[in-house]
């Protein structure tokens, strides 16, 4: 017993993995819950989307030295505005359109990123996270996006419930349903930028979903998807810390593949259940 | 077809000339007609018929190129919250995981207190509501589970509690079989006994007359309008469904049975 919380606390010394260990279980919250809602209204690629889109705000900001959550902020929720306009107002399906602004804008991150010299910056960092890089500074940046992003979230839930569940009922009722939409864009925009310290752009979209997908695996009702969701997204990134501490495996991944066993432990548990 | 003076009050539909266009397409050619609170009318009409932009319409999602509507006695957008609207089956995402208790308590989002909107619902008002569409024994189900007249009736109970004096309701009977379409419309006429005024779009022309007190016949235009009885002529059914409406003419309506 005394050598399993040795093997908690051991890390801990180190502050730059109390710092990671912080913005991990924040980040382990904010996903999930928004993450439900992504599940739901089957906007996963959009989602991954927005990960990649926000790749030139991130580089400029790198390139003048300025925290890339300031950075890539508001590059994020000018491309999930736009996105959410161009799949509201076009021909194109959804899909297509959130296809064709995804790989024009990650493009343009690179060729900038090229132009800039790139020496400053890892491009495996972007990518795929780099958590134990985290400041004291991100830590701040994530504490007040986590409570900014919350209380959003619990005064507007109802509204983004029903709006998910019957666009068109909703806008009956007087909600201002397309607004609510972009809200609910921005929301998970600001999540996965608060999101990229930890998993990195590519697998951002498997911190927002999986954790909610296995969730749904097991409880049914909506509420009680964001609340297991939570759960799993703090277990898988805590433990992907500490795995990544104890066996020098990159974080980002073995959060990614964490939350991957649980979703599979999950899928097998309900077919048992089911059988 | 004439209609009362603009006497447009609670509960109340009026119409006068109203067109609406999908780019040179008109979709509905001048549309008049009125209807008073409390009565239960079955929009019929073909496919494209513009039954489903009527309502649109009526709710103020629809822009109108010309004419007036009074809902309420208000112009359309600003009688939103005063209707409710019961959408066609595929227009909502059955995927999301609500129980029929908490589909039904987001009918009063928009109206009480600022506490209600943003988190808690009054579950006195929702038990009433759901025990009114005998779906209280129901109330912890997903709606994905439901069957068809079960969504229609959990529908119902979220306008109840959204206390809607109009009910539009969308092709309801779509994917309802002939005993569950039976309890709805006894649902509906209860609460057209209590003043409520609805409209439901239908393209199934078996036992309209059983089923409302008007029915306004809508292909572009209304062909008619009034009591079920008496406005499906020849000359209405060639003019709703062209040449092949003759077919129809060969069945008094009202009296056959379901042959889907």
């Amino acid at each position: 017993m005394i050598m399993w919380i040795d093997l908690l606390f051991e890390p801990l010394q180190y502050s730059f993995i109390s710092r990671a260990l912080i913005v991990c279980i924040l980040v382990g919250i904010t996903c999930p819950f928004l993450g439900a809602f992504v599940i739901n209204r089957e906007m996963a690629f959009m989602g991954d989307a927005l990960a990649h889109a926000v790749l030139p705000g991130l580089v400029v900001a790198y390139a003048f030295g300025i925290s890339p959550f300031i950075g890539a902020l508001p590059t994020g929720i000018i491309v999930a505005l736009t996105i959410g306009y161009i799949v509201k107002k076009s021909g194109v399906s959804n899909d297509t359109s959130i296809g064709i602004v995804f790989s024009g804008l990650f493009s343009l991150g690179l060729i900038i990123l090229s132009l800039t010299g790139g020496t400053k910056l890892n491009v495996e960092d972007i990518l795929l996270g780099q958590l134990l890089g985290t400041s004291i500074t991100d830590v701040y940046i994530t504490i007040g996006t986590t409570v900014v992003l919350s209380v959003v979230l619990i005064i507007f839930y109802r509204q983004l419930v029903f709006v998910g569940f019957d666009f068109q009922g909703a806008k009956v009722a007087g909600l201002p349903a397309d607004k609510l939409d972009y809200l609910l864009l921005i929301l998970i925009t600001v999540v996965i930028v608060m999101s990229l310290q930890v998993v990195g752009i590519i697998l951002v979209v498997g911190m927002l979903i999986t954790p909610a997908a296995a969730s749904s695996l097991i409880v049914r009702r909506f509420p009680p998807v964001i609340l297991l969701g939570i759960v799993f997204g703090v277990l898988s990134a805590v433990s992907g810390l500490y795995l990544s501490y104890y066996f020098n495996l990159p974080s980002g991944p073995s959060i990614a593949m964490v939350s991957s066993m649980i979703f599979a432990i999950c899928f097998a548990a309900s077919r048992c259940l089911k059988a | 077809m004439s209609y009362s003076a603009p006497q447009c009050l609670n509960g109340c539909i009026q119409c006068d000339d109203v067109c609406v266009e999908f780019g040179n397409v008109l979709v509905l050619d001048e549309v008049s007609f009125s209807i008073p609170k409390g009565v239960l009318t079955g929009v019929v009409g073909p496919n494209g018929g513009g039954k489903s932009t009527l309502f649109n319409a009526l709710v103020g999602l629809q822009p109108i190129a010309h004419g007036n509507i009074l809902v309420n006695g208000l112009l359309p957008g600003a009688s939103r919250g005063t209707i409710s609207y019961v959408p066609q089956r595929e227009m909502v995402n059955w995927r999301f995981p609500l129980s029929v208790k908490d589909v039904v308590s987001l009918g009063a989002i928009n109206r009480g207190s600022i506490f209600r909107k943003y988190w808690f619902s009054d579950n006195g008002e929702v038990e009433e509501a759901l025990r009114k569409v005998d779906m209280w024994d129901s109330k912890d189900d997903l709606v994905s589970n439901l069957s068809g007249g079960q969504r229609q009736r959990t529908f119902i109970a979220r306008a109840l509690t959204q206390e809607a004096e109009i009910l539009l309701l969308d092709e309801a009977f779509s994917g309802v079989d002939i005993s569950s379409q039976e309890g709805v419309i006894d649902v509906l006429r209860n609460l057209r006994d209590e003043g409520t005024t609805i409209l439901m779009a239908t393209h199934d022309l078996n036992n309209l007359s059983d089923r409302f007190d008007e029915v306004l016949c809508l292909n572009r235009h209304v062909c008619a309008h009034g009591n079920p009885e008496s406005v499906f002529t020849e000359e209405v059914l060639t003019e709703l469904y062209g040449s092949h409406g003759e077919m129809f003419a060969e069945h008094r309506i009202g009296h056959h049975d379901h042959v889907d």
